[in-house]
């Protein structure tokens, strides 16, 4: 029973987008307000209606109601409670409607908390929201439908993927999807602003704070989906050119390109085509991840012939919304009206830059992935295009970006000074070169241009702290003036400076174990030692344990420094009966210079394992950065002028106050 | 211009040294070869060819025995004192370029490796034209040139 209500909401739901999709526009055209009014109730019952089929999904998955299909195969009576939750979206069905969940999400805040967008663009906006949601909404019903029952019931399920169950994993899609889906309140704004024929600084303001919140989604869920990668999959690698991974790379790069130019729209009314068109790239992009991700046309161009209803119709969906957008904007985009002007040498240019080199990074990524795919199917020929492309392609576009940052910040709206610029930067430069230095005396073996890499992540860090100096007159004014200022400082101020730095950290984290990781690969038996980076370890044997719902062979490591004990580390290999897998979980120590990781290998002859220990010297950097990146996005989005509700309170007062000052 | 020297150093640097992703091993303890140099080179050339069986993983990377054989292989011929270009050679005529995860330039990669290269000549030329265009409708019609003013008195005058 509680299989159909849900199926019966998700149809309820696309009945209601329909309605959301098609009677606000015909309110806004025939100029009719409660027509157009439908759309915000439209858009809040689209929301519920979708919640309880999510709800009823994820019933059937903690209940282990195995007369739904999809539960069966993806879930196992044995299973900790909160892989019973999240195997909910551990699917292609279920994740779907996770997918169509966020949209709603999405659509429901605009229409409660949007109170103050202009009755006509908020409409629109939700009309957009609603065709998305028609299209996936009808994917999910007639494809992928996710309350399929099965009769008879079976005992028990099939059980999730061992590599699924885990913690990161299991939040990772969550923020992944919010990121996506997040992207598409950008494009709906840039949608109605074409179908309106008309924008302004205004729409700016409320776009960012979706971007930015859609932008900090995408970074967790990346930096989890990384993060899982470095522990899980048993060698610390943390990242891999994968075209699942370049799949939501590119979203974020053209999303963090758009977070700039709405930056220069809103503040001096430029850039406006641009961002417009760079929305509904972003946009594009997202949902190319998701048809890449979801049909199958990564594992072989041929798995998708095989079950070709999906990703047909997710390439239909693609069709229709980009094409779409793409025909509105060549058609519209010609009425918009330009705006302010700028020197090449301003703020706005740095962006205008930051633009450039971002959007082309995230060109050489989409042909790096699709190209073997478009390859294979125009001539049959098969290529592979692993991370040597990249390095090659994305790296030298990147590394000029990281070395401008910066200055941006430093130059003035309009007309900018490069050279006063560079005069402020001078200590940041000294100490970047310092850092430079050390790090080349420190370690003198690897690879000579590791120094420079880590100078420059340390150039982002002083760049930062340097634009904070600069905004608070640091050691120009009195202490007293300086405390002043920082305080009066807009968050988004601290929040970019944060965001910059968090950039900074991870380069030198990514810099740091690519060039001075070191290992060993050794045959041991209980008893014996390894030394390796300072520490020395002492294997003390294997021996089984139970877990929930495998079996593993733990393995124990005593780990000493100068003699003086560490730590314990035991890395294990877990066997799931259900599932008929294995997953390796590394031993992983953690330090201020890095992470020692130990890795369980297969038992040799004579009682020997094959074990590898690494140690990846700075390697948390890498996600403290992302970390920190996300925070700043915090930070810039508490900024009240980037509130929603904040130009609405600004509007009235000032009019009154012109109406009191006549 | 030495900041800009160090750049281009930087850059260099980047193309032709380092991989920004992690390199990693799944070779057994057995597999490793007694020279150090060698094995170096073993490395180095694992790291560029793709497991056949897994998804986007380099040999060197990878637990799968497929994976295992062809490392071995590649250590095989090392010891046979081939150079690393024959390696390469001989890897890719058994398995085809598939096994390369960097794709050689020639005429069906071509797009690939020029693509980039040339959408940022794109970009960049787009970004020119369009502020030049701005420029020009900023600074609006030009001032007339002695010879058009003359040109107009004489047409006032006459009329």
């Amino acid at each position: 029973m509680i299989a159909e209500t849900g199926h019966y909401a998700l149809i309820l739901a696309l009945a209601v987008a329909i309605v959301q999709m098609v009677l606000p526009v015909i309110g806004t055209r025939l100029r009719d307000p409660q027509l157009t009014a439908v759309a915000v109730p439209a858009a809040q019952a689209e929301f519920i209606l979708i919640g309880i089929a999510f709800i009823a999904l994820t019933t059937a998955y903690v209940t282990s109601d195995f007369s739904v299909l999809n539960v069966w195969q993806n879930s196992h009576s044995a299973k900790p409670l909160l892989y019973k939750i999240s195997g909910v979206w551990g699917n292609h069905e279920g994740s779907m409607v996770l997918w169509v969940l966020i949209l709603a999400l999405f659509g429901a805040a605009v229409a409660t908390f949007g109170t103050n967008l202009p009755r006509q663009l908020q409409a629109n906006v939700l009309a957009v929201q609603g065709s998305i949601a028609v299209a996936f909404l009808l994917f999910i019903i007639l494809t992928s439908n996710p309350f399929t029952r099965l009769d008879p019931a079976p005992f028990d399920g099939q059980g999730l993927n061992p590599v699924l169950q885990d913690p990161a994993l299991a939040f990772h899609p969550p923020f992944l999807y919010a990121g996506y889906v997040g992207f598409s309140m950008a494009f709906s704004f840039a949608v109605a602003a074409l179908i309106d024929g008309r924008i302004d600084a205004a729409w700016a303001r409320w776009v960012r704070p979706w971007t930015l919140a859609a932008w900090m989604c995408l970074t967790l869920g990346i930096a989890m989906g990384s993060w899982w990668a470095y522990y899980e999959l048993g060698w610390g690698g943390f990242w891999f050119w994968d075209p699942v991974e370049n799949a939501s790379f590119m979203p974020w790069l053209a999303g963090t390109a758009l977070l700039h130019s709405a930056l220069v729209m809103e503040k001096r009314d430029a850039l406006k085509v641009w961002t417009i068109l760079l929305a509904i790239i972003t946009f594009s992009l997202s949902l190319m991840g998701t048809f890449l991700v979801r049909s199958g046309v990564l594992t072989s161009v041929h798995a998708f012939a095989v079950d070709p209803e999906r990703g047909v119709f997710i390439l239909g969906i693609m069709a229709v919304f980009i094409g779409g957008a793409f025909a509105l904007f060549a058609w519209r985009a010609p009425l918009l009206s330009q705006g302010g002007l700028f020197a090449p040498i301003s703020r706005e240019g740095s962006l205008v830059l930051n633009n450039l080199l971002l959007t082309v990074a995230c060109a050489a990524v989409l042909v790096g992935t699709l190209y073997p795919l478009a390859l294979e199917a125009v001539t049959g020929e098969k290529i592979s295009v692993g991370a040597p492309f990249f390095n090659l392609t994305f790296v030298p576009l990147i590394v000029p970006l990281l070395i401008a940052v910066p200055f941006g910040p430093l130059l003035a709206w309009k007309r900018g000074d490069l050279y006063a610029a560079a005069q402020r930067l001078m200590v940041a430069a000294i100490v970047s070169l310092g850092v430079m230095i050390v790090t080349l005396a420190i370690y003198q073996k690897g690879p000579w241009l590791a120094p420079l890499g880590i100078g420059l992540g340390v150039w982002l860090l002083m760049g930062a702290a340097t634009e904070i100096a600069t905004r608070v007159k640091l050691f120009d004014a009195s202490s007293t003036e300086s405390w002043r200022r920082a305080r009066n400082l807009p968050r988004a101020a601290y929040g970019s400076a944060l965001a910059h730095a968090g950039v900074g950290l991870m380069v030198i984290g990514l810099v740091g174990t690519t060039a001075w990781r070191t290992e060993r690969i050794e045959a041991l038996s209980p008893g014996g030692t390894v030394d390796i980076a300072g520490y020395q370890l002492k294997f003390e044997g294997v021996a089984p344990r139970q877990g929930p719902n495998y079996q593993e062979r733990v393995a124990v490591f005593e780990v000493t420094r100068n003699g003086h004990p560490v730590t314990e580390l035991k890395p294990s290999k877990r066997a799931f009966a259900v599932e008929k897998s294995a997953t390796t979980e590394a031993g992983i120590h953690n330090s201020w210079r890095g992470d020692l990781y130990v890795v369980l290998g297969d038992e040799l002859k004579d009682g020997a394992y094959s074990i590898r220990i690494y140690f990846n010297p700075m390697v948390r950097l890498i996600w403290l950065g992302a970390l920190v990146m996300f925070f700043g996005g915090g930070v810039s989005l508490s900024d009240r002028r980037l509130r929603v509700g904040a130009p609405k309170r600004a509007k009235p007062k000032s009019k009154t106050a012109t109406a009191a000052a006549e | 211009m030495t900041f800009r020297r160090l750049i281009l150093a930087l850059l260099l640097a980047l193309v032709t040294g380092t991989s920004f992703v992690g390199s990693a091993l799944a070779v057994q303890p057995d597999e490793v070869l007694d020279d150090p140099a060698l094995e170096a080179r073993a490395r180095d050339l694992s790291a560029g060819l793709r497991c056949l069986v897994c998804q986007n993983q380099s040999i060197d990377d990878s637990d799968a025995p497929l994976a295992k054989d062809l490392r071995v292989l590649v250590r095989e011929r090392l010891k046979a004192g081939d150079s690393d270009k024959e390696i390469i050679e001989f890897v890719v005529a058994r398995y085809g370029e598939f096994v390369l995860l960097k794709p050689r330039f020639t005429p069906h990669t071509w797009l690939l490796w020029l693509a980039t290269p040339l959408v940022l000549l794109a970009a960049l030329a787009a970004i020119v034209l369009a502020y030049r265009r701005r420029k020009v409708a900023a600074e609006g019609p030009k001032p007339l040139s002695t010879n058009e003013k003359r040109r107009l008195q004489r047409l006032v005058g006459e009329g």
